[in-house]
């Protein structure tokens, strides 16, 4: 591959030995931009000559006999509520419109270092809340792939980004699947990585203790190589892993000889379209052919997983949102007093399904309902980890389906729950913390993809890289959408 | 009309949550709020006696680090990104002003 189109990997290795420029690879990047942004809004924002300057610099170090780093020269997109310094950082909501932040995100300044160019801020549910970028204040993001279909969410933008080959990477966060499920929906390797193994110190907060940022990619490989970037400890983020991680492109290649896979039986039911249940059957039987055994996992609480999400999510979205005030940052109306100006800019700024999970989590938090809701769900969490611990104890990694349907075509999902089952699958990994990661499997009738998810305990990120390299190679072997 | 909650409890989360939900808009929450729970009630099927809540998805405790200065972020930068300051401080309207 070359242009767009080239993997993260080939683009840094060109620019490094000086094969190739850049500022070409952008230009080639910002060419696809001009062709098709305006039907597709992966976009809140296209920093072409911040880019440009960029990439230059990178020209520069590489001509000095400097090495830029392993994304040298490598366009990035960026999930809008990562924070840029000066660069408007909205998370697609009206009340930080405007917004520029006074300090980079730990990640930006990670791909930063590591030699990435920017190409712009990606369109997302507002405050990454919903499964479709339907929900943005800026309107929609279309599937790349079939514009009358959603890309997913809440990293619709991310996703459109690198599928309409506006970026060779980009980055998301994930909380109940915002990553994984736009992954599966435009035909993307897209990881949720261990909680904590990724700083997230200048992600804008939605669910405190559930999310996580992770990156979107072509292949397993350059999925790989950005999060060894991205991730390791922070000082900033006190919830972050203290040893440095191992690096998963070094244990890549080692295959899957021996490797324990296990199917989760709880998620393989009627929940699921059948082309989806078909296609984790097929990933487990190309894993197996490659060398792993295969079996099934029971985890009898995964279905309910979802229940307690929509308790744990809006109660610390609640607490979370409570700083958008009008006093510190983005927007303000005006009102003859603090208390009313205060509810004037929450009313006025806030779009409705933010407004919904600030109240349901407002009233699970609320005296009386506390130990009902917010507790039990909090006791939800603890049964997950047990369950899985006990079928990590027999499986290496586990498998089910990423999404329950491939991608939906705009308001088909009109009412918030049937869009909140779109995260059934993904939901369970954020409760527990764990690993997890969609790689791209098969395509339905329409020709859209499939996404197989492959799940791991915590810091299980090599075993499941592995059996994520080897599916690929699967998938590329039969012809697949991978 | 809803089981789980009430249109006077949303009304009440709204005020608490600093939100002003129009009496035409109450109706769609109160039904749409009431189906989340709905789902969430799905919960009272599991045995959940003996079991610990968990707070944070690992086992991180005390994470201390060491006490030194360093700088903060710089003052005049954040208060450019404010919608009203004055004299290095954030300015608001008056606290107990006249209510609309």
């Amino acid at each position: 591959m070359s242009g767009a189109g080239a993997t993260a990997i080939e683009i840094a290795a060109g620019v490094r030995s000086g094969e190739r420029s850049a500022r070409e690879v952008l230009e080639q990047h910002l060419a696809a931009i001009e062709e098709r942004e305006a039907e597709i809004h992966a976009f809140n924002l296209v920093l072409a000559d911040e880019a440009r300057a960029r990439a230059d610099e990178v020209d520069a170090a590489v001509a000095a006999g400097d090495d830029p780093g392993p994304l040298a020269g490598v366009p990035v997109a960026l999930k809008d509520n990562l924070c840029t310094r000066g660069i408007p950082t909205t998370c697609s909501s009206r009340i930080l419109e405007g917004w520029q932040p006074p300090y980079d995100a730990t990640v930006v300044s990670a791909l930063a270092d590591s030699g990435a160019v920017f190409v712009g801020k990606t369109n997302l549910d507002e405050f990454a809340m919903g499964s479709s970028t339907e929900n943005s204040a800026f309107g929609p993001t279309r599937n790349p792939l079939d514009t009358d279909r959603v890309p997913g969410g809440s990293s619709g933008g991310s996703a459109a980004a690198v599928a309409a080959g506006f970026s060779a990477l980009s980055i998301g966060s994930d909380t109940g699947g915002s990553i994984r499920q736009p992954a599966a929906y435009c035909g993307l390797v897209g990881v949720k990585p261990t909680y904590g193994l990724v700083s997230r110190y200048g992600l804008i907060a939605f669910g405190s203790s559930l999310d996580q940022i992770g990156p979107f990619a072509h292949t397993v490989a350059d999925a790989a190589l950005t999060l060894d970037v991205i991730s390791g400890h922070d000082p900033r983020d006190s919830t972050s892993v203290p040893a440095a991680p191992a690096s998963i492109s070094e244990a890549l290649g080692a295959g899957v000889d021996g490797m324990r896979v296990g199917i989760v039986t709880e998620l393989m039911g009627d929940a699921m379209d059948a082309n989806c249940l078909d296609a984790v059957r097929s990933a487990a039987q190309a894993l197996e052919a490659a060398g792993a055994t295969v079996g099934e996992a029971s985890i009898p609480a995964a279905l309910y997983g979802l229940g307690a999400y929509y308790l744990i999510a809006p109660a610390e979205a609640s607490s979370n949102l409570a700083r958008y005030d009008g006093v510190r940052y983005g927007m303000r109306v005006d009102a003859a007093n603090t208390g009313d100006m205060n509810e004037a800019t929450r009313t006025g700024g806030f779009g409705d399904e933010v407004k919904r999970r600030i109240m349901l989590g407002t009233y699970a938090l609320s005296a009386g309902y506390y130990d009902a809701y917010y507790g039990s769900a909090q006791k939800v969490r603890t049964l997950l980890i047990r369950e899985f611990d006990a079928a990590y104890a027999d499986y290496d990694i586990l498998l089910s389906p990423t999404t329950p349907t491939t991608a939906f075509k705009f308001g088909a999902k009109a009412d918030p729950v049937s869009m909140y089952l779109c995260d059934l699958a993904t939901i369970p990994t954020n409760l527990t913390g764990h690993a997890a990661m969609s790689v791209p499997f098969g395509a339905d009738a329409d020709n859209m993809p499939i996404g197989v998810q492959l799940l791991a305990p915590a810091l299980g990120e090599v075993p499941m890289f592995q059996a994520a390299e080897a599916l690929e190679a699967a998938a590329l072997s039969a012809g697949g959408a991978a | 009309m809803s089981d789980r909650i009430s249109r006077a409890d949303v009304s009440h989360v709204a005020r608490l949550a600093r939100l002003d939900i129009e009496e035409s808009e109450l109706d769609r929450f109160t039904e749409q709020l009431d189906a989340i729970l709905e789902h969430a009630a799905a919960l009272d099927a599991l045995d959940l006696d003996g079991v610990p809540p968990m707070s944070h998805p690992l086992p991180l405790t005390n994470v201390f680090r060491v006490d030194e200065v360093v700088p903060s972020l710089d003052r005049d930068e954040v208060l450019s990104q404010a919608p009203a300051a004055e004299d290095g401080q954030f300015r608001v309207p008056p606290v107990l002003g006249e209510s609309q």
